[in-house]
């Protein structure tokens, strides 16, 4: 593949992902509003377009037209970037996230993805790890006491869970070997017992490791029941309490974007990434991949809103207890034995 | 060439994450010029080939580490520090040393340039070797630097833990 037209698809694949996740995230909250909806026996949104369905939209336009309010007593510099920091985080990580296998057009060979790099889950990590500094400096900056305790909040929660987060993955890498991305899921291709599909979850016994994976994520992206840092009864918005307009969107953009790198991240960790029945003519061949990959994400998602509809919130002191002293040791017992059975089959 | 046009600018975004670390007033925007600093040098273990380090680099210091000093500086609330006249011992002993110290690493690096040279993508990269150089050449130094981390964090919450006093039970509570 010559450099140009190399140059052309890459740009053409980052402003299809980029267009792609921005949808995705803004009918994540459309369908989080509607399902909590229905979940708490309301409608959700009904009013803009079927079904509610352009009310993404019409929230877009209203947050970009809204007062921008800087409160006066705000550090400035940080005040103003801290949101940035938090959505660039939360979109960039996609760019190593595979959604599919290969696909020919004519005789050039593209991976769908943006860019497959051998450590592709340590990008995703450290970048998903740089997120805490939106919340953080958005809390220190507003020179607000809830704002303050809301990022204090956020970055002891993150920290903490990113420890049992991080162990519930190296099960997955000592099954498949690699860091890469692509590689953990082709690891994860065919079947065992004639039918049951040979993903993580079912496979290599890493059903505990799915469990904690799914806990601890819930709590890096601040979703009930962890969301202590924007409790809104004892601490009005938490970090954004001192936003409005489209800073505030900003923040929201960047839960919802963190939500979905962490669903791709369990799909292709633990459900399997794009493997499914293939069937039918070529096209529908490479275009089925992508459509379970998408189907998983969905039902992550959907656990995702089932749980904020379900559950109430924890305690300061029980949040920290499960993390260090349940998930933790849950995650250490199951990267032990994981790896014990490894080394005794090898 | 463009590898080497990225190390420079890198390096160039590091060293001036760290003077602006030194320059700064307040306290937070100095951890933040070294979390800058600490990306920078990611990227330069990057180019140098060493991926796995670089992105342990970012994972460690510039997500946990860093966020904690931005924790301790928000909960403290640390304001402005003051800018002094700078003392008479630092200029008088810590010029010349800094001089010293610039024109012995050069004198030594000039010398020994043919044996000492890392051309970039040349360090051990991939995780694999990494981890057999750790858990199979140098297990003992691993393992033994490992142990004295774990002391160190002991001594830590041994000295941070307040002194145990018998203390009188709150009222209206059970124990």
């Amino acid at each position: 593949m010559s450099v140009g037209l190399f140059i052309l698809v890459a740009v053409i694949k980052i402003l299809i992902t980029l267009f792609v996740l921005l949808t995705a995230v803004a009918y994540t909250v459309w369908l989080e509003r509607k399902v909590v909806g229905h979940i708490q026996n309301r409608w959700g949104p009904t009013r803009v377009g079927p079904f509610g369905l352009l009310q993404p939209a019409a929230d877009g336009i209203k947050f970009l037209f809204k007062e921008d309010i800087t409160p006066p007593h705000v550090y400035k510099p940080l005040y103003i970037a801290a949101p940035m920091i938090a959505v660039v985080f939360a979109l960039t990580s996609i760019a190593v996230i595979p959604i599919g296998n290969f696909i020919w057009i004519g005789n050039a060979h593209i991976p769908l993805q943006i860019t497959d790099v051998n450590i592709g889950l340590l990008v995703v990590l450290g970048i998903t790890s740089l997120g805490v500094y939106g919340v953080a400096l958005s809390g220190w900056s507003s020179n607000n006491k809830y704002s303050l305790l809301g990022g204090l909040r956020a970055s002891a929660q993150m920290i903490s869970y990113e420890i049992a987060l991080g162990l519930s993955l190296v099960g997955v890498l000592i099954l498949a070997g690699s860091f890469s991305l692509r590689d953990i899921v082709d690891a994860q291709s065919g079947h065992f017992w004639g039918f049951i599909p040979k993903w993580n979850i079912f496979y290599g016994g890493q059903f505990i490791a799915f469990f904690v994976y799914l806990m601890a994520a819930y709590a890096e992206t601040n979703r009930i029941p962890f969301d202590l840092p924007e409790a809104e009864s004892e601490l009005t918005a938490g970090y954004h309490t001192e936003y409005s307009a489209m800073k505030f969107a900003m923040f929201f953009m960047a839960e919802y974007a963190n939500m979905i790198t962490v669903a791709c991240l369990a799909t292709l960790l633990f459900l399997g990434g794009w493997h499914g029945p293939l069937f039918g003519p070529y096209i529908l061949q490479c275009l089925l991949p992508v459509f379970w990959f998408v189907a998983k994400i969905f039902v992550f998602l959907f656990i995702y809103i089932w749980v904020r509809g379900t559950l109430p919130r924890f305690r300061y002191d029980q949040l920290m207890a499960f993390g260090w002293k349940f998930l933790l040791p849950v995650a250490i017992a199951n990267l032990v034995i994981t790896a014990l059975i490894v080394a005794l089959k090898s | 060439m463009l590898h080497l046009g990225l190390f420079l600018i890198f390096g160039l975004v590091c060293v001036a994450g760290a003077v602006n670390l030194l320059v700064q007033r307040h306290p937070i925007n100095s951890a933040l010029s070294l979390v800058v600093v600490m990306g920078a040098l990611a990227a330069e273990y990057l180019l140098l080939g060493a991926e796995f380090v670089a992105a342990v680099q970012v994972i460690v210091y510039a997500g946990a580490i860093m966020v904690l000093f931005v924790f301790v500086i928000m909960l403290l609330n640390a304001g402005e520090e003051e800018r002094t006249r700078g003392s008479h011992v630092a200029l008088l002993i810590g010029v010349p040393g800094l001089l010293l110290g610039v024109i012995t690493m050069t004198w030594v690096l000039l010398k020994r340039s043919g044996t000492l040279e890392v051309s970039i993508g040349s360090l051990p990269g991939p995780p694999k070797v990494l981890g057999w150089l750790l858990f199979h050449d140098f297990l003992l130094p691993f393992e033994v630097t490992s142990i004295l981390v774990l002391i160190a964090i002991m001594g830590a919450v041994v000295l941070a833990s307040r002194p145990e006093t018998p203390q009188p039970a709150p009222r209206g509570r059970a124990q």
